[in-house]
Parts: structure tokens; sequence; C-alpha cells
């Protein structure tokens, strides 16, 4: 028996599971346990908010957000923070070794919808990784957006990704930077306390912002509350879900959450979307 | 296209046999084995369970002697044809380390052409259902297609319902609609099949076979056949809002009461003939020049399903019963359009503790919108 009339519409294409081999151009240490990963050997594509599939042979793969500039389409930008097998592999690569790539996929940050609106990227720990190629669009497209604002928390000074990058965006005058950590030493001078501390603090017109978070999800879920109880749209919130993945595109199954696939119908969902099931425990 | 229906006795049905392999099918079917009505390959009639019936429940499973020579005269067992379009393990790809290079070699596609013989038509939805997860999104899986293409399905109408059987009320079954090539009838055990042709190459195929023009008593009765089986569903499920049902008892207390019994030994996704879901395994050789990739079939009811650094999200087996169930029969809707139970009844009867689905639909449904501890 064929197959129902519509079920062959797409072009034979290459296996999307089997992943090209890439190479590392240049390696660096961010911050403990932290690197980034440079790849270099063709156009590379994406959308801020994007992953690839990232496999260290042997090993295994990850899902792993582009960090790096969407500008530069001849450089592919990873930031890889080893807390696992498969994460401490890719993170000890070096250059000129290979490495398996797969991607991009998922749905990205609406930067489309952000024009002409306040945007408030709010980030915790590592998710201004994922954060990191929005802003870059944000700021190469500056006269498009209202105030931009640029809320950052940490566990430690210590632990403040991309700090150069931050202290040199602080300097801009057309952009507010935030940054507070969970707890320091004597020798800090910024704020201390948890994210939401910076929300309130911050100069934007809730009736007309678009917020990006990306952060642990119970961050993300207080922040876009007190978002939310300030008067910005629950649809004008998003948020970058994480879960496990193994496949990238909706046939492994390990990424559901409730009614959705984080890696085909994600990352980045809008707050009005995952609302009732986010406030729920183990969906 | 035939649209007369026609009669073949059982020499017909062993020429249709004969003839599927002369046209180079790998013929698989039910047969028995460890107790047990398994799909796999068959050579001739005499490999179907000629008299076998079986006898299922909630966690029961027994095959019976029949006072007849039918050669279907059972429902499903616990395989599906799930595992020949989507094998419970397949390599992925290899990779080999040259010197500086590295090449990355995908897995060839399977080239054997299968027929199934015996496929009823829950496990034709089934089949339809796993279509839209492998084929049917942006990406195609290149596996799934080139087993799932040349398939011949010989379907069977099911001239008995089992005791966890509940098509009726999911509207796929007991009578193929659609999905074969050809659909068998058994209106006299064992010696007299009444055949409908799905397609051009089935109607083409029950011209070579010894046939007659069926009669219309002969046809009415596959019909009432077929009523019987349809009246005599061994469960139900009222599968209309089931939907919306669950997903507004997300906190019912009947899934704590159900984790209870429930061991998490992922039976019900292994047996499920729609449940894909599968996880992927890299393996190297000691010298670190070879690796390859796996997937193999997974389930939501393993704590590592849904691990991410930092623990797993769903921790009980509570919140992994639920995600199976509320995945079914709710939110499968919503990401693909269709159920994703077919009423088969797998999942009932090869639960080691009889846990079935159709009951605890309606325990929730009789106190819906009662909170539990969260």
């Amino acid at each position: 028996m064929a197959l129902m009339a519509d079920a062959f519409v797409a072009a034979r294409a290459a296996d999307p599971m089997v992943p090209r081999v890439a190479r590392i151009a240049e390696r660096k240490r961010e911050i403990e346990d932290v690197v980034t990963l440079a790849i270099e050997g063709g156009a590379f594509d994406f959308a801020p908010g994007q992953f690839n599939m990232l496999t260290a042979f042997g090993v295994g793969e990850a899902a792993i957000s582009v960090s790096g500039d969407p500008a530069n389409g001849a450089r592919l930008i990873h930031t890889i923070r080893a807390v696992g097998a498969v994460s401490r592999a890719l993170a000890e690569l070096r250059p000129g070794e290979p490495i398996g790539l797969r991607g991009p996929f998922g749905r990205g940050w609406p930067l489309l919808e952000a024009e002409g609106h306040d945007v408030v990227v709010l980030a915790g720990g590592l998710g201004l990784a994922p954060l990191r190629p929005a802003l870059y669009r944000l700021l190469a497209e500056r006269e498009k957006y209202g105030r931009i604002v640029l809320l950052f928390g940490a566990r430690s000074p210590q632990d403040i990704l991309f700090r150069d990058e931050l202290e040199a965006w602080r300097g801009r005058l057309d952009l507010e930077v935030e940054a507070t950590v969970d707890h320091a030493r004597g020798d800090w001078r910024g704020n201390v306390g948890v994210v939401t501390t910076l929300i309130a603090r911050a100069s934007f017109d809730p009736a007309r912002t678009l917020a990006m978070l990306c952060g642990p999800e119970i961050m993300m879920r207080f922040v876009a509350n007190a978002l939310h109880d300030m008067g910005v749209a629950e649809e004008r919130i998003h948020l970058s879900m994480e879960r496990n993945m193994k496949c990238a595109i909706g046939w492994c199954g390990h990424c559901q959450f409730g009614p959705v696939f984080v890696c085909r119908d994600g990352p980045v969902f809008p707050y009005s979307q995952l609302r009732g099931l986010i406030a729920k425990k183990e969906i | 296209m035939t649209e007369a229906r026609s009669i073949v006795d059982a020499a017909g049905i062993e020429a249709l046999l004969e003839a599927l392999r002369g046209q180079g099918y790998s013929l698989i079917g039910p047969t028995v084995r460890d107790e047990a009505i398994v799909y796999d390959e068959i050579a001739t009639l005499n490999d179907l369970p000629r008299g076998v019936g079986d006898e299922q429940e909630g966690g029961h499973y027994r095959l019976t002697r029949r006072n007849d020579e039918a050669l279907f005269g059972y429902v499903v067992g616990p395989q599906s044809w799930k595992k020949l379009l989507h094998p419970p393990m397949l390599r992925l790809w290899s990779a080999r380390r040259e010197g500086d290079e590295l090449r990355v070699e995908a897995e060839p596609e399977a080239r054997e052409k299968f027929a199934f013989i015996g496929a009823r038509s829950c496990e034709l939805h089934a089949i339809a259902i796993q279509d839209r997860v492998f084929l049917g999104g942006p990406y195609v899986d290149p596996h799934y297609r080139a087993r799932r293409e040349d398939v011949f399905v010989v379907a069977v109408n099911c001239g008995v319902a089992g005791g966890a059987c509940f098509c009726v009320s999911m509207d796929t079954g007991p009578k193929a609609t659609f999905g074969f090539d050809l659909a068998l009838t058994e209106i006299v055990a064992g010696r007299s099949f009444l055949v409908e042709a799905g397609t051009e190459a089935g109607s083409a195929l029950v011209e070579t076979l010894p046939h007659r023009a069926a009669t219309k008593a002969e046809i009415e009765e596959a019909e009432a056949i077929l009523a019987r089986t349809a009246e005599n569903m061994g469960r139900s499920l009222e599968a209309g809002d089931v939907r919306q049902l669950l997903a507004r008892n997300l906190e019912h207390p009947r899934w704590d009461e159900v984790a209870s019994r429930c061991l998490a030994c992922t039976n019900c996704t292994m047996v499920c003939p729609t449940c894909f879901c599968a996880s992927v395994e890299d393996t190297s050789d000691l010298a670190g020049l070879e690796s390859a990739r796996s997937r193999r079939w997974d389930s939501c009811f393993t704590l590592d399903f849904s691990y991410m650094h930092g623990g797993s999200v769903r921790q009980s087996v509570k919140s992994r019963y639920r995600q199976w169930m509320t995945h079914k029969l709710s939110t499968w809707r919503d990401q693909f359009g269709t159920s994703g139970c077919v009423g088969c009844g797998r999942c009932i009867v090869w639960c080691p503790v009889g846990i079935d689905i159709t009951e605890e639909a309606r325990a929730i449904r009789e106190s819906d919108g009662q909170k539990g501890a969260t």
C-alpha cells in the first residue's frame, strides 16, 4: 500500500539526523566550566535564539544555542558549560579538531515583533549566551527599537559571562545595562540580589515593551510574572525553554512540554502560551 | 480497480502469499511464538495461527484453542508493525578518522520490501499516525520512508473483538477503511474469505488468484460479522472531549492513585503501536578511530527520559504516567492533529498490573475538576 497521498510532499533531503563535520577554529575559556567555541568552514545562517546539535565524536550529541553574531556567517559561535559527559567533551575540543554539526533548529527571538518597542533583555547565568545574538542584532539595528535594557544576574562576580563585552556595552549611551549577583565578597561594588530586583529600577515603558528572557525556569517564571504585573503584555514576554533533546526535529519525544515540542515549536515561546503549564510541577 | 468483492478459499490465501513472495516481498504476518501471536516472517499458510484464539484482559494474555480452523480468529498481540517501520534499534551513521580527516557515513536505507499480512484496522490507523511523525513534518526520516513506501498491506477485518479492544470508541475499526491493498474478512472459518481491493495493485493481484465473485449473501455475512465485532468491544472510552478533559485535570488526585500501582516498567510504551519516542546512543572503538550513533526506542516512563543537567524534569511516576496518558489522548492532537491512541488495548493487556487507560479516563471524568495535593 502506498502512503497517504500528502505524505511525500517533502522533497528527498539529506538525512537530518546525520551531522556534517566542521572544525574548531578557536576555543576561549570564559569563566569556570564555560568555554566558547568558534567553528569555521562554511556559511552559517541562523536566527538569534536558534540552536545547533553538536557532536563530540564517540561521546554524543547535545543541543547548544548559538551565541555569536548573526551578521558574521563565516564563524559559528557556541558557548558551552561543561556539566555532563557530552558537554565536557565538547568543551575540551581544541582548534583543528572535528566537531559534528546539525542545525540550526527551532524558533528564535521575535526581533521583528520587537521593532518599535522598548526591549528588555533579561538573562540569568549562561542564559546570556542564547540572548547575545539578539543583542548584536538589536544594537546593529539600534534605530528600529525604543529603549533597550539588558539585565543580567549571576551567582557571583566570578560567574559573570562575557564580562568584557558587558562592560563595553555599559559604556554606551543608547543601552542600559544592569547586573546583579546572588552573593559576593567585599570587593564587589555592584548589586547583590536576585535579578527581579533590577526590573523595577530599569527605565522602559511596560505598555510598549517586548521582553526576552533566558535563564533557569524558576527565574523566568518570577521575572515574567513581575513584568506582567508591571503591565507588560504576556504575549510580548518571550522565554527560551530548555529540555532534554535527542533529535531537535520532533521525532524523539524527549523535549515535550505538554502540547509543544521545545525543539520544534520553540525554544522561544511567548509566556502567554506556556503560562498554564510552567507553574505546574513536572510537566 | 475491481469494485466487486471476491471470495477466495484457503488455497487462494496460499496463492496470495506465493504471489507476493514472487513479487519480491518479505512476508510478515501473525505466527505463534513463545505462547503469543507475534509478527514475523511467514513462509506458508501453515505458519499462520490456525485454530488459535486469544483471551485478553488487564494484565492477562493467553492463547486458546478455537473449535474451528480459523486463520485470523484472534486480535492483536504484543507486537505491532512499528517494529518493522521504526525498528527498536537502528544505526544512523558511523564515522571514521583517517589521519586528519573525519568521515561521516549515513547508514544505508533498508531495501527490503515488506508485505504485511493480517494488519488490523486499528493498526492501519497507527501506521498513519506514525506517518505523520516521521513523514508529515518539515523533516522526513529516510529510514522510515524506505521501509514504509513499498509496503503491501493485506488487512484483516476483525471477526472477533478482544477483551481490551476499544477501536469503536476511537473510530479506528473494526473494519479497515483505508491504508490497505487488500482487505480480508474471514466469513467461514479457515475456508472462505471475502476480499476487497483498496488499490490497483491489490485488485490486479486478486485477478491472478483462484477466486469467484462474492454473492450478496456473503457480503451481508461479512457485514454482520463486523457488526457483531463492533458490538462486543471489551472496553470503551468516551473520546469526544477527552482531550479537554485531561488538559484541565493535570492536578487531579487520580494521577496519584494510578501512580501507586504503576511500576514505570515501560511495557505500555513498548507495545503501543503509535509510541515513537527514541533516544540515541554513541559508541566508539577503543582507539577512538571509529564511532557510530544508533537510535533505539525510549520510553517516557524512565527517569532518564527527561534528564537535564541538575536532574530529571519528571521525577515522580505520577508525572510520567500523566505525561504518557495525556500525550496519547490529549496533547497528541495539539501536536499532530490526531489522537495518539487507536484503541488496540495492548497497553491494558501488557501492563503487569493491569492499568487500564479507559478506566483511568473514566475515573477522571467521574470527578472532573477535583484537585489533589500538588
